[in-house]
C-alpha cells in the first residue's frame, strides 16, 4: 500500500512537468498580448509596452520563459499578474475559499438529492416514482448550467424579486444578517450547480443500489429477520455507495472548470471568474496558474479515489 | 469654419447672443473638445463658468453604502500603471488630481485653490510655463499634510523610464519646481498651448510621497501602498480584491465640506454589460453601472421598471469605416498594406466618393444603434447651426452609381464594375460583434446595388485589436481593402486624436505596426497644419488648424464616418450629482454624489 502510495506520486511528477510544458507551449503560441490595450492607448508612449515587456521577460525565447517559470514554481514562487502586478498566490488565495464554499454547499446539495431519490428509486425500480425521478433527472442534466442559471436569475430575481443576483463576497453585516445574505445570495448559484450534480449523480446512485439489491447476502440479510431499513442501510447502501465515492472524488476537480461559467453569470469572485478574466486580459501567470492547479487537482483526485476505492473495498489489493 | 468665423462666435457668447453651452456643443461637433472649446472662450476674456453644484446634503456621510458595479472590475490602484478606465476610475475613489473637467470642458479645481488662467497670471504668455497654487489644510488619509513635494514627486515618479509608468507621456518632458510649501511650476519644453495635461484628470491623480518614495523605478510593483491606496479622495481604503472589489469608507477628514455623503463605496466588477445594465435600471440592486454596451432595445425594456435610466454622453467615440490607400494583396519586402504600393482602386476619388454615398448611416443608427450611435457624417459631428460646406451626409445608391459610370468604371456581364481589367471587389473586415456585422450587412447590400462586391470578413475581438506582430489580422495590419471600428477620444486636447493621419505615424512593419495611421493616407498639407497646431499658443487660431485638418480628412475621404458612440452609463433614479463628463473619470465628481432619501 504505501510502496503503491509512493510509486503513484512519483509518477505524479513527470505527468504534471509534462501538462505545463503543454499549456505553457499552448498559452505562449495563443495570438493576444497583456499590453495590448496600453498599445492601443495614443495617450501611453510605445516605450511603455515595451519597457514592461522587456521587465516581465516577455521578450525571452518561449523556452527560456519556460523554464524560469518551472525553476521559480519549484521554489513555490508562482510569479505575479502581468495586470494586476499582485502575486499570482495571493491572488488565487483571494478568490479560494468563496470558491470552495459555493461547490463545496452545491456538492453536498447533490448528495443530499441524489442519495434519498436514487435509493428509494432503485428499491422501486420502474414505479411512478422512479418514472418521474428519471425524468427529471434526464432532463437535470441535460440542461446546461449557463442556462438554467439564467431561468433562475429571470424568475427568482426578475419577476418575483425575492434573491439577488449578484455575489458579493464581503457582506457589510454580522451575526445572524450576515448569514441571511449569504444564504440569499448564494441560493441561486448553490441550486443551479447541485441540481446539476443531483440529478447526475442520482442515475449513479440508482444503479449502484440496483446492482447491488439482487446480490445474495442482500437476499441472506433479509431471510435472517433483519428489518427492511437495516437491511437497505447496513447491507445494500453500504455496498452501493462505494463506486459513488469514487465518481464523487473523480468529479471535484470536474466541478471546478464547470462552474467557470456559473461563477461568471452570477459575479462570483471565485477561482473560475479570475480565470475567465484573466483570459480576456492574456494575463499569462494566472491563466497558467489556474489551469496547473485545474490539472493537478485532476491528477490528486484520480490518486485519492484510487486509494479510497482499496480502503472501502477490501478485495482490491493494490501491487 | 475659418478663424474669422470662430471669433465671431465667441464675440456671440461674450456679448449673450449664443449661449455658452451652445457654443461648447459646436466646438465638440467640429471635432474638437469641450476642454479646447472652453480655453478659447477664456482666451476672449468669457469669464469661466462657475459649475453649478446642486450638492444638499448639509452633513458628512449618513448616506449608506453607494454601490456601483464595473462589469470589469478594476485590477490595479495605482493610477500611474492605469491601464484602462476601469483602473483610473477604481483609483479615483481615493486619489485626486489638483484639478477635474466638467462636462462643458471647464476646470474645476480639487486639491488647487485656484484653476491658473492668463488673467491670474499663472499661466505664462509664452505657453512655456503654468503655476498651480495647491490647496492648504488638505491631509493624506494617514494624517500626513498634503504639499508642493508630493506634486513634484509625481512628476519624478512617473517621468522616471523605469517605472513604466502608463502617465509617462504627460510628464516625461516637463519640468516640475516647488515654488513654496503650496506652489508648484510646470515648466514645458516648448511653448505648449494645452498646459492643462499634468496633474489634469485622469492622467493627474496625485499619489503620496511619503509612502511611494522608496518605490521609485524598478522597484515600483513592490511598493505596499498599490495595493492599499492613501490618497485625498472623500474615501479611504477599505479592501481590495483585483477584478472583483474595491471597497472605501467615509474620510472624516476630507476636505470639502459636507462631503462626502455615503458611509461606504464598493466598486463590484465582473460579470457582463447586459445584467450590470439589469441590477441598476431594472432591479435597482446597484446605484451605478459603468459603460453600458447593450443594444438600445435592452436598456428601453430595462428603464420600463422605473427603478433607472441610461446616462447617455455624447463624446468623440467614433465607429468609422477606414479605406486602404496601399496594396493590401501585394507583398512587398514581407509585408502587405506597404507603403510602396498603391492601392489598384480605392486611390479614385469616384470610388471613394461612392463608398461614401453607399454607407445608409441613417439604417444603421435606426436598425441597429439607436440612442447609442448616432448617425454622422463627419469624422466631426456637426450640429446644425455651424453647418460647413463639407458636411452633408448622403445616402444615394443612383449618385454612387453615375459618380462610378462617369469614372469609366463599367458593368461586366457578372454585374461588378471594373475598368482596366481591375474589378471593384473589397474585402470588407471589422471584428466579431453582432451589431457590427449588420453594419456590414447593410452596407454589403448597397454596394451590390452599384455594383460594388463586398466580402465580409470578422476577426475574434482578441485578435483584431492586439498589437501581435505575427498576426496579420489585426487592425493595424489592415490586410484588407476597408475596415470598420471606433476609434475613441476621451483625451482633453484634440492634439493626440489627430495625429492618427499624419505622414510620420504611419503603421508599418519597420515599427512592428505600432503607427496610428492605419489607413497610410499621406497629405504635406496636413502635416503642414499639424506641425503648426502643436505650437499655436492662441487657442482660436489652433482650433481653426484642427477643423481644417479635419476637413482635409473628410474631403479626401480618407474614411466614412457611420455613427457616434456616446458612453452609457446606467444611474439609479434616487442617485443624484452623477452626471458623467465624457472629458474625464466616471467620478470626476464623486464627493458630489449623493442619494436623495
Amino acid at each position: 500500500m504505501t510502496k503503491y502510495f509512493i510509486r503513484r506520486l512519483l509518477i505524479m511528477v513527470p505527468v504534471l512537468a509534462g501538462i505545463s510544458l503543454v499549456l505553457f507551449t499552448i498559452l505562449a503560441l495563443a495570438p493576444g498580448d497583456p499590453f495590448e490595450e496600453l498599445a492601443a492607448n495614443p495617450n501611453v508612449p510605445r516605450e511603455v509596452a515595451q519597457a514592461l515587456r522587456h521587465q516581465y521577460g516577455l521578450d525571452d525565447p518561449v523556452a527560456v520563459r519556460y523554464v524560469r517559470w518551472f525553476s521559480a514554481m519549484l521554489k513555490g514562487d508562482w510569479g505575479f499578474s502581468f495586470v494586476s502586478r499582485v502575486n499570482v498566490d495571493t491572488l488565487i488565495m483571494q478568490r479560494l475559499p468563496t470558491s470552495l464554499f459555493v461547490l463545496g454547499s452545491a456538492q453536498l446539495l447533490g448528495l443530499l438529492i441524489a442519495l434519498p431519490i436514487g435509493t428509494y428509486s432503485a428499491l422501486r425500480p420502474y414505479s411512478l416514482f422512479d418514472q418521474v425521478a428519471t425524468t427529471l433527472a434526464f432532463i437535470g442534466f441535460s440542461l446546461p448550467t449557463f442556462f438554467t442559471g439564467l431561468v433562475f436569475i429571470l424568475v427568482f430575481s426578475l419577476w418575483l424579486d425575492w434573491l439577488p443576483f449578484i455575489y458579493r463576497a464581503d457582506i457589510a453585516a454580522t451575526g445572524w444578517r450576515w448569514w441571511w445574505e449569504h444564504a440569499r445570495q448564494a441560493a441561486m448559484p448553490v441550486a443551479v450547480l447541485g441540481l446539476f450534480q443531483g440529478a447526475t449523480l442520482t442515475r449513479f446512485v440508482r444503479s449502484a443500489v440496483l446492482d447491488v439489491i439482487r446480490l445474495d447476502y442482500v437476499n441472506t440479510a433479509r431471510a435472517k429477520g433483519l428489518s427492511e431499513g437495516v437491511t437497505v442501510v447496513k447491507h445494500v447502501i453500504r455496498n452501493a455507495l462505494i463506486p459513488v465515492v469514487t465518481l464523487v472524488a473523480l468529479q471535484i476537480p470536474g466541478i471546478f472548470t464547470g462552474a467557470v461559467i456559473t461563477e461568471q453569470i452570477f459575479r462570483i469572485p471565485g477561482i473560475g471568474s479570475l480565470l475567465i478574466s484573466s483570459i480576456l486580459a492574456n494575463d499569462t501567470p494566472v491563466i497558467m496558474a489556474i489551469t496547473f492547479v485545474f490539472s493537478c487537482l485532476v491528477v490528486i483526485f484520480n490518486l485519492l479515489a484510487d486509494l479510497l476505492y482499496g480502503w472501502l473495498d477490501p478485495r482490491i489489493a493494490y501491487r | 469654419m475659418e478663424e474669422r468665423e470662430l471669433r465671431a462666435s465667441i464675440e456671440q457668447v461674450r456679448v449673450g447672443t449664443l449661449s455658452r453651452r451652445r457654443f461648447v456643443q459646436a466646438m465638440v461637433g467640429l471635432g474638437l473638445t469641450a476642454p479646447m472649446a472652453a480655453q478659447m472662450l477664456a482666451s476672449a476674456g468669457v469669464a469661466q463658468a462657475q459649475t453649478k453644484t446642486t450638492y444638499k446634503p448639509t452633513k458628512r456621510g449618513g448616506g449608506g453604502a453607494l454601490r456601483v458595479l464595473w462589469w470589469q472590475g478594476a485590477t490595479l490602484l495605482n493610477p500611474h500603471f492605469a491601464v484602462g478606465t476601469k483602473d483610473q476610475d477604481g483609483s479615483r475613489i481615493f486619489y485626486e488630481p489638483l484639478a477635474v473637467w466638467d462636462p462643458e470642458g471647464n476646470l474645476v479645481p480639487v486639491l488647487a485653490a485656484e484653476v491658473p488662467s492668463l488673467q491670474n497670471g499663472a499661466v505664462a504668455r509664452d505657453g512655456r510655463s503654468v503655476t498651480w497654487k495647491l490647496k492648504k489644510n488638505v491631509q493624506w488619509h494617514d494624517g500626513k499634510p498634503f504639499t508642493a513635494d508630493d506634486v513634484v514627486f509625481n512628476w519624478e515618479y512617473a517621468a522616471d523610464p523605469a517605472s513604466a509608468c502608463t502617465t509617462s507621456g504627460t510628464y516625461k518632458e516637463i519640468k516640475v519646481d516647488k515654488v513654496d510649501g503650496h506652489t508648484v511650476k510646470i515648466t514645458f519644453p516648448k511653448p505648449t498651448p494645452f498646459w492643462a495635461d499634468p496633474f489634469v484628470g485622469v492622467r493627474g491623480m496625485i499619489i503620496p510621497k511619503h509612502l511611494f518614495e522608496g518605490f521609485k523605478g524598478a522597484k515600483s510593483r513592490e511598493a505596499p501602498a498599490n495595493l492599499k491606496p492613501v490618497g485625498t479622495g472623500p474615501y479611504r481604503f477599505a479592501d481590495f480584491k483585483p477584478g472583483d472589489l474595491v471597497k472605501g469608507e467615509l474620510n472624516p477628514t476630507y476636505h470639502m465640506p459636507n462631503r462626502p455623503h455615503f458611509d461606504t463605496i464598493e466598486m463590484k466588477g465582473g460579470g457582463d454589460a447586459n445584467s450590470a445594465a439589469r441590477a441598476v435600471i431594472q432591479t435597482g440592486e446597484y446605484d451605478f453601472a459603468w459603460n453600458l454596451q447593450v443594444e438600445d432595445e435592452n436598456l428601453k425594456r430595462m428603464e420600463q421598471g422605473g427603478r433607472g435610466k441610461a446616462d447617455i454622453t455624447p463624446g468623440g467615440n467614433i465607429e468609422h469605416v477606414q479605406l486602404n490607400n496601399t496594396d493590401p494583396w501585394k507583398d512587398v519586402d514581407g509585408e502587405r498594406s506597404s507603403l510602396k504600393t498603391k492601392h489598384p482602386f480605392l486611390t479614385d476619388p469616384a470610388v471613394r466618393q461612392a463608398l461614401n454615398l453607399l454607407v445608409d448611416r441613417a439604417s444603421v443608427q435606426e436598425q441597429i444603434y439607436g440612442r447609442t450611435g448616432i448617425a454622422t457624417a463627419n469624422f466631426l459631428n456637426e450640429p446644425k447651426r455651424f453647418n460647413s460646406r463639407n458636411t452633408k451626409y448622403e445616402f444615394n445608391v443612383d449618385k454612387a452609381n453615375q459618380i462610378l459610370e462617369a469614372a469609366g468604371w463599367k458593368k461586366g456581364g457578372d454585374g461588378i464594375r471594373a475598368k482596366d481589367g481591375v474589378k471593384l471587389k473589397i474585402v470588407y473586415q471589422t471584428s466579431n460583434n453582432p451589431l457590427r456585422q449588420k453594419t456590414q450587412a447593410i452596407v454589403k447590400q448597397a454596394a451590390a446595388k452599384a455594383g460594388i462586391e463586398m466580402e465580409l470578413k470578422g476577426v475574434v475581438a482578441s485578435v483584431y485589436f492586439s498589437s501581435d506582430v505575427a498576426n496579420p489580422d489585426t487592425y493595424t495590419h489592415f490586410y484588407t481593402d476597408i475596415q470598420m471600428y471606433t476609434t475613441t477620444m476621451t483625451q482633453p486636447d484634440p492634439e493626440t486624436f489627430m495625429n492618427q493621419f499624419t505622414s510620420w505615424e504611419v503603421a508599418t512593419k519597420d515599427n512592428k505596426w505600432q503607427g496610428r495611421n492605419i489607413t497610410r493616407w499621406r497629405n504635406e498639407e496636413y502635416d503642414k497644419f499639424f506641425r503648426a497646431a502643436e505650437s499655436e499658443l492662441d487657442p482660436v487660431k489652433r482650433a481653426a488648424l484642427f477643423i481644417k485638418m479635419n476637413d482635409l480628412a473628410i474631403q479626401n475621404i480618407v474614411v466614412i464616418p457611420v455613427v457616434l458612440r456616446p458612453a452609457v452609463a446606467g444611474i439609479s433614479n434616487r442617485l443624484k450629482g452623477a452626471e458623467q463628463s465624457g472629458w474625464d473619470s466616471n467620478f470626476w465628481n464623486l464627493e458630489n454624489w449623493y442619494r436623495e432619501s
